[in-house]
């Protein structure tokens, strides 16, 4: 599975009443070519940082479901986070790794996500739901069962490699910013 | 000198109602008195960088944060800070304790010690010292220059002040 058709049936698969956070790099860029919208937060920077905006997010807001779309590499840069999610345990919590096992967007160097088996780390760190699926279809499947059963990791086996020409954010981060919290006061109510 | 649950009263009192961090002793009576009050709930991080994270979170769901961490964190943040807090504009207390004051305190806090403030004036990052007579000076001022700014600002809370 390319990581681009990956994003492509996860965004399929939601209802769009969900808040989005993307990591920095090819995932950003390639979810808002997928479909920009208000409530995706792109993020630029803070490598690792997205399960943790994700966990601040579905702790004040317990009504709306939150999914967090990053690789391997932020989340191997952020293992601690996987504990204190797995300790809270937010139900509205989805966390999809999509696992290339390298840094693609610096180009192609290992991670060490080939050894180390993540989804087993968020298993026995409290996660209600945690699996492993390399199709489209499965992907899919589990992440409707996911989706308020939280906290869910979901490991998505992708392929190396970028869509070619893929356009950067275009957006500003305050942009970014702004209308995210636009679409949290609609969204949340 | 201030008590604890006075201090952590006037931080609600500014509005501040999610609070995450990693403990310093500086730190301690604040987040035992936080660690009960419903009001102000305190999530304990595993670094300083994932507490800048979930403050980030907590933020953008429309809560107003506060990040506890010893000033040996502040390395820890300076990639969130600069790429992700600055960067957005997203407002949050940083409440910095300050381990090596005037070189008095164990090797490992002296070189920060030294460092600290000129890394938040690098960073751009307003800051205040919190004093005895009057700590509330301090928030106050940190707390409108993070509104007014839409950033970050600091207190740096030295060993005594609060107990």
């Amino acid at each position: 599975m390319k990581r681009y058709d990956a994003i492509h049936a996860l965004v399929q698969a939601l209802d769009g009443n969900e808040l989005l956070i993307s990591s920095n790099g090819m995932i950003s860029r390639e979810l808002i070519t997928v479909k920009d919208a208000p409530q995706n937060f792109y993020m630029i920077g803070s490598m690792g940082l997205s399960s943790s905006i994700g966990l601040g997010l579905a702790i004040s807001l317990s009504n709306t479901q939150i999914v967090v779309i990053e690789g391997d590499g932020n989340v191997l840069m952020n293992m601690g986070s996987i504990a204190t999610i797995g300790h809270f345990a937010p139900q509205n919590l989805l966390q999809v790794v999509l696992d290339n096992e390298c840094h693609d967007s610096t180009g192609g160097q290992p991670t060490v996500s080939n050894t180390a088996r993540l989804e087993e780390v968020a298993r026995v760190s409290g996660y209600r739901v945690a699996a492993r699926v390399t199709t489209e279809a499965e992907l899919v499947k589990v992440l409707r069962q996911s989706l308020g059963k939280g906290p869910a990791f979901i490991l998505v086996k992708v392929e190396k490699g970028s869509v070619k020409g893929i356009a950067r954010v275009s957006h500003s981060p305050e942009e970014i910013r702004g209308r995210f919290q636009q679409a949290v006061r609609m969204i949340s109510g | 000198m201030v008590s604890a649950s006075q201090f952590c009263g006037m931080l609600k009192s500014y509005g501040f109602n999610f609070c995450t961090g990693v403990p310093c002793t500086i730190l301690k009576d604040i987040i035992l008195c936080l660690s009960s009050d419903p009001d102000l709930p305190y999530i304990p991080a595993t670094r300083e960088d994932e507490a800048m994270g979930i403050a980030t979170g907590s933020c953008l769901a429309g809560k107003q944060p506060v990040v506890m961490m010893q000033n040996s964190g502040l390395g820890s943040s300076i990639n969130p800070l600069a790429s992700l807090d600055i960067l957005y504009r997203i407002p949050i207390l940083l409440l910095i304790s300050w381990r090596g004051y005037q070189g008095k305190d164990a090797p490992e806090h002296l070189l920060m010690g030294e460092a600290m403030l000129k890394m938040l004036e690098a960073l751009g990052i307003p800051y205040q010292v919190v004093s005895e007579d009057n700590p509330e000076a301090a928030i106050s001022a940190s707390v409108k220059a993070m509104r007014e700014r839409g950033i970050p600002a600091a207190a740096i809370l030295k060993s005594g002040i609060v107990q």
